[in-house]
């Protein structure tokens, strides 16, 4: 049950052990990237100074900018010509962002995303079917060396064309699939329109998702659909990509691999330690990447340890699923409010469809919510469908504390995505 | 006693009637009446049309949310006072109509109305002998 069994069961005393020589090899490391270099002797600090796990504090954070500001190649701690890989994120929201790879980088990252699946019953034999986008999203190449290092057939489909992904699975046999949360329901949908049935006629069993903020409801309406266990994967280009934490069989929280990533949550706001439990924003180091190593960059995701051992055996320390990122949380008259929160109360009722979408307005100076949901089955019936929209709205205001506009849609009006799902339409005018 | 009538839930937004009329020209089924009220959030576009179940099967095939349900159509002489002569034997009866539409057909008044007890209905209109339509007279009528 364990790929790496001399990782995966190590106890809490040898993890620790385990980090703190990992550490100071990176942070030796990093003085070899100008970035590093320069940040250590701005805090007047020298690699000697870290002589434990808690003196991890006094180095400080990075953060996305730090990127940004020295795009492309300034935290490399290696010479160019020893990395073989790139990657960079699209670069939407400003300039872009580089992650640069070793060979040894890139193996290890393979051996991280070998040891999840594995984790979750994925053996050779299986069939791998990998719809996420190729190229420079990492959850492609990711999942695909990860897959092949298992010895798994892979069928590397990459994003869209939903038929023709339809087809592979049923075709090819293909066992286990890797899709983000929203597009395995349009999979299932598209499958309902061509008369396909997933269980009766495709072998999927295993369906891996991540990449978007989704609840236990959403997976378990996953689950039924389409036959099969989905497991929770958590990654993010900065740490390679996939392969950071994941879910095991007991589908309660995901492991972080700790021979990989120190972990530390914080408050986002006062950046101290917030108590153990407690929701905050993940700070993650690399102490097993020797190309781009990263100390203490925050990851914006806001996340907590769970408390307690795992039943699986294993001492890595499990993040609860991710409750959405610090910088897409909204705030509405002054209240901050997450759409996992509002994800939370639609997958409740049975009436609704899976896609959403909240829209943010103001009309002077006053904030307004609309969140419009599709339904699934459509009576005839005026009064129904004012009394389930009185209902969710009710129940979002307990949630939010604040009365959103509640609409009923048709089933298939909202935009159909095939990429990461907008949940979140901000058209407010700055009043200034 | 019933008739079937289309109900189609729209969204309010310039052109989802009009697509929802393309389809039924396109399957070439005819409409015999139709009706739909304003609301802000959502409307509901109901149909009395020759061959509701395949109009149906045509609109659910394409992907729009609809629904056929069953509704009284009585027929009316073409005089004042027809309508109020017939709604007082439902009202007398304790009937709550829940909606009500009407139109001309072949020189007779003809009331598409669901109340709040289809069981009852039907007693009233046997009882006061109201006349009422069929499915197939109603499309012959046209």
């Amino acid at each position: 049950m364990y790929l790496h069994p001399e990782m995966e069961t190590l106890s809490r005393p040898e993890i620790e052990k385990l980090q703190l020589e990992r550490l100071q090899k990176t942070i030796r490391q990093c003085m070899r990237s100008p970035f590093y270099k320069r940040r250590f002797k701005e805090a007047g600090l020298r690699p000697e100074d870290i002589r434990s796990l808690g003196d991890l504090q006094k180095i400080p954070f990075t953060t996305k900018q730090d990127l940004r500001d020295n795009y492309p190649f300034g935290l490399s701690a290696v010479p160019l010509e020893q990395v073989v890989r790139l990657h960079s994120s699209s670069g939407t929201t400003g300039t872009p962002t580089v992650i640069l790879h070793t060979q040894r980088d890139l193996d290890e990252w393979a051996n991280a995303v070998a040891r999840c699946l594995y984790m979750v019953g994925l053996r050779k034999g299986d069939i791998f079917q990998n719809s996420s986008g190729y190229g420079m999203f990492t959850g492609g190449l990711g999942f695909q060396y990860g897959a092949e290092r298992l010895g798994m057939l892979t069928v590397p489909a990459a994003a869209g064309n939903t038929k023709r992904q339809i087809k592979f699975i049923k075709d090819f046999g293909t066992t286990a699939l890797h899709a983000i949360p929203s597009y395995a329901g349009r999979l299932y949908e598209v499958m309902e329109e061509m008369g396909i049935d997933p269980r009766r006629d495709t072998h999927l069993r295993t369906l891996i998702i991540g990449a978007e903020p989704h609840s236990d409801e959403q997976r378990r309406r996953i689950e039924n659909m389409l036959g099969v266990k989905a497991y929770n994967s958590f990654g993010m280009s900065e740490m390679c990509g996939p392969g950071v934490a994941f879910e095991c069989p007991e589908q309660n929280g995901l492991h972080i691999w700790e021979d990989y990533y120190i972990v530390e949550i914080v408050d986002p706001q006062t950046l101290e330690p917030v108590p153990e439990g407690e929701v905050g924003e993940l700070v993650l180091t690399t102490i097993n990447r020797e190309a781009m190593p990263l100390l203490r960059y925050r990851t914006r995701d806001l996340t907590r340890i769970l408390p307690g051992e795992c039943a699986c055996g294993r001492h890595h320390r499990r993040l609860d699923r991710m409750k959405g990122r610090s910088d897409d949380m909204m705030i509405l008259k002054g209240v901050n409010i997450f759409p996992i929160q509002i994800e939370n109360i639609l997958m409740q009722f049975k009436e609704l469809g899976n896609d959403y979408l909240i829209t943010l307005t103001n009309l002077e100076a006053n904030d307004e919510m609309t969140v419009e949901v599709e339904l699934n089955d459509f009576t005839d019936d005026y009064g129904f469908l004012q009394k389930l929209t009185k209902e969710i709205t009710r129940q979002l205001k307990d949630e939010i504390l604040i009365t959103p506009r509640v609409k009923l849609l048709p089933k298939g009006s909202l935009p159909k995505q095939e990429g990461k799902a907008v949940r979140v339409k901000d058209l407010r005018k700055t009043l200034i | 006693m019933t008739i079937h009538q289309l109900s189609v839930f729209i969204e309010n937004k310039s052109g989802t009637l009009l697509q929802v009329l393309e389809l039924l020209k396109e399957a070439n089924i005819q409409l015999i009446a139709s009706t739909i009220s304003d609301t802000v959030e959502y409307g509901i576009y109901r149909i009395i049309c020759s061959e509701p179940l395949r109009a149906y099967e045509t609109l659910k095939q394409a992907g729009i949310s609809a629904s056929l349900s069953d509704v009284f159509a009585i027929t009316l002489d073409n005089q004042p006072g027809r309508a109020a002569d017939a709604i007082r034997s439902f009202t007398r009866a304790g009937i709550g109509i829940s909606y009500l539409y009407s139109f001309l057909l072949a020189g007779k008044g003809i009331l598409v109305f669901r109340t709040d007890d289809t069981g009852k209905t039907r007693e009233v209109i046997l009882r006061d002998r109201l006349s009422y339509v069929e499915e197939k007279d109603l499309i012959r009528m046209v």
